[in-house]
């Protein structure tokens, strides 16, 4: 298949917020990791939800309730075909992965025992860590950790030796949001089933760049985070497979989550309703299939082609700053990269660059122990998206030197 | 020299520089006159919650006067510290409680004081009162 090339200018004219200036420069955005920007087709979705037929989904009999309702399920279908789900019930929308994450940490409290195991891996964001815990706590199950290497990569040696019959489940993100490490997923899928564990994949940081396929991948859930393919906050999903999603019981309780209420009984509502108690994020779900289309008009290839070119790129004009570090060199890389210099801290990189209208992160990534790892009270990011340029980072470059210049 | 006067000598520096780029460069150089905590006062419990860099802060009181010495493990953070303990070092725990600060307002830090800049200025501020507040307990 013939890769289009991404017509950047272009696509740069859809994120009104790309073209305003920050601190009377014009803004380099290089926090894709943390939130992606919006195009205007999505805005407009969103405009056009509370313009026209903003209303309250299901059960209504009205033309508003009605055309909401379609437009929320066609996203939902939107989602299934972007993943590439069997079903559109298993697709869950949530508020957002951390959301999705939680749900399945709950579920799985019924199915745990004492001395029952979880495999997580080293590299995973709070959101994919603190949950388990948490449901260790309450089942007595033991949390263990899959080492990894100088370079960020999982050691799968370790991995399997970790697999035994007491591991229920193991969880790991598709891609590290504070190295941008791509985990060989299809691998820990494959090899923890064959112990017959479950594998809950955080996908938040993989779905702006990879496209998934859930069947082919054959992963038990998957969760993803709209406002981080261009769409809007607040809005996530949980692929979960439907056998999976029909054991695990309801994690919160309402409206829309039942089939039947007496004050003696409830009876919960068929996929994926039962996961979705209360009034949903109507409007974020109906954009976040906008946002889905958005992407797949410029196509995952091209975009990951793209990005390929603009990391390689900034690896190599970034790295011949002198004293600087890259966190995270795996040879199976998204477009972030996590750096120090050398004696300098990371708030007072972010801080100038900020002066400078270059907006990247610093901080610990809510990844601790990745931090830990590599024993560094934390790390610059500049994370790139496909409307980024390669002008970009040479301000971004120019940028650090500055600072370099100003903190030393 | 009293507090307000201190802070309106700090305000009358700033103000020679035309842009943040000086602003900071002398915010960095003001944080190398940093009266430096000793290295037995830099524990955990000296640490000042809400900032992104470390940031410990001692306090001790002499005669009537109250002495601030401090250090932080980035730069800016420093210079931020340093501007704050050049204005409240020195002085009675009362007027350091008293004492108003809308002088960062006035050298171009204004951006900092929201509360949820990760810098923790405003818990700076905070913790510096608040070892004035348990000082005048004290002389009460």
């Amino acid at each position: 298949m013939i890769t289009t090339k991404l017509d950047i200018d272009t696509i740069r004219k859809d994120f009104p917020i790309l073209h305003r200036k920050v601190n009377g420069y014009p803004l380099v955005y290089l926090d894709n990791a943390a939130t992606s920007q919006t195009p205007k087709q999505v805005i407009d979705s969103i405009v056009d939800y509370y313009s026209r037929y903003n209303a309250n989904i299901h059960r209504g009999v009205h033309t508003l309730s009605q055309e909401a309702t379609d437009a929320y399920e066609n996203a939902r279908i939107k989602v299934q075909k972007h993943i590439n789900a069997a079903e559109p019930c298993e697709i869950i929308f949530t508020s957002g992965t951390t959301e999705s994450i939680n749900l399945v940490a709950n579920g799985f409290k019924s199915f745990l025992e004492k001395g029952d195991e979880i495999l997580v891996s080293a590299m995973e964001h709070h959101s994919n860590i603190v949950p388990w815990q948490m449901l260790c706590e309450q089942t007595g199950a033991i949390l263990k950790v899959i080492p990894m290497d100088q370079e960020g990569d999982l050691l799968m040696e370790e991995y399997i030796k970790l697999l035994s019959n007491s591991t229920k489940l193991v969880v790991c993100n598709h891609v590290s949001n504070a190295l941008g490490t791509i985990n060989p997923i299809e691998q820990i899928i494959g090899l923890a089933h064959e112990v017959g564990a479950a594998v809950l994949i955080d996908g938040a940081q993989a779905a702006p760049h990879i496209k998934i396929d859930v069947q082919k991948l054959n992963v038990d859930f998957y969760t993803i985070s709209a406002h981080k393919i261009c769409g809007p906050t607040g809005v996530g999903v949980l692929y979960g497979k439907e056998e999976w999603l029909t054991k695990l019981p309801p994690y919160q309780g309402g409206g829309e989550m039942i089939a039947e209420v007496t004050f003696e009984k409830t009876t919960y509502a068929d996929l994926p309703h039962k996961f979705e108690a209360g009034t949903p994020n109507i409007c974020g779900g109906i954009a976040f299939g906008a946002a889905l289309d958005y992407m797949n008009s410029l196509g995952y290839e091209a975009i990951a082609s793209y990005e390929k070119e603009l990391l390689e790129y900034a690896t190599k004009e970034l790295t011949s700053i002198k004293g600087l570090k890259i966190y995270g060199t795996s040879e199976h890389k998204t477009s972030v990269i996590s750096f120090n210099v050398e004696g300098i801290h990371p708030y007072d990189i972010g801080t100038i660059l900020d002066k400078l209208g270059i907006e990247v992160r610093t901080g610990h990534h809510c990844a601790q122990p990745v931090m830990d790892y590599f024993k560094v009270p934390g790390t610059v990011r500049a994370s790139f998206s496909f409307y980024n340029t390669k002008n970009e980072v040479d301000i971004l470059v120019e940028g650090i030197k500055k600072a370099i210049q100003m903190l030393s | 020299m009293r507090i307000e006067e201190i802070q309106n000598e700090i305000v009358e520096e700033f103000a020679l520089f035309d842009d943040w780029m000086q602003r900071y460069e002398y915010m960095i150089e003001l944080g190398k006159s940093l009266p430096l905590i000793e290295e037995q006062y830099k524990t955990e419990d000296n640490i000042i919650k809400g900032c992104q860099s470390k940031v410990w802060v001692h306090a001790e009181l002499e005669e009537d006067k109250l002495v601030f010495t401090a250090d932080s493990d980035a730069i800016i953070t420093k210079g931020i510290i340093a501007i704050l303990i050049r204005a409240f070092s020195n002085q009675k725990p009362m007027d350091i409680i008293e004492a108003n600060t809308d002088f960062i307002d006035k050298i171009g830090l204004k951006d900092h004081l929201s509360p949820t800049r990760a810098n923790g200025l405003v818990s700076m501020i905070k913790q510096l009162k608040l070892y004035a507040i348990a000082y005048q307990t004290q002389l009460n």
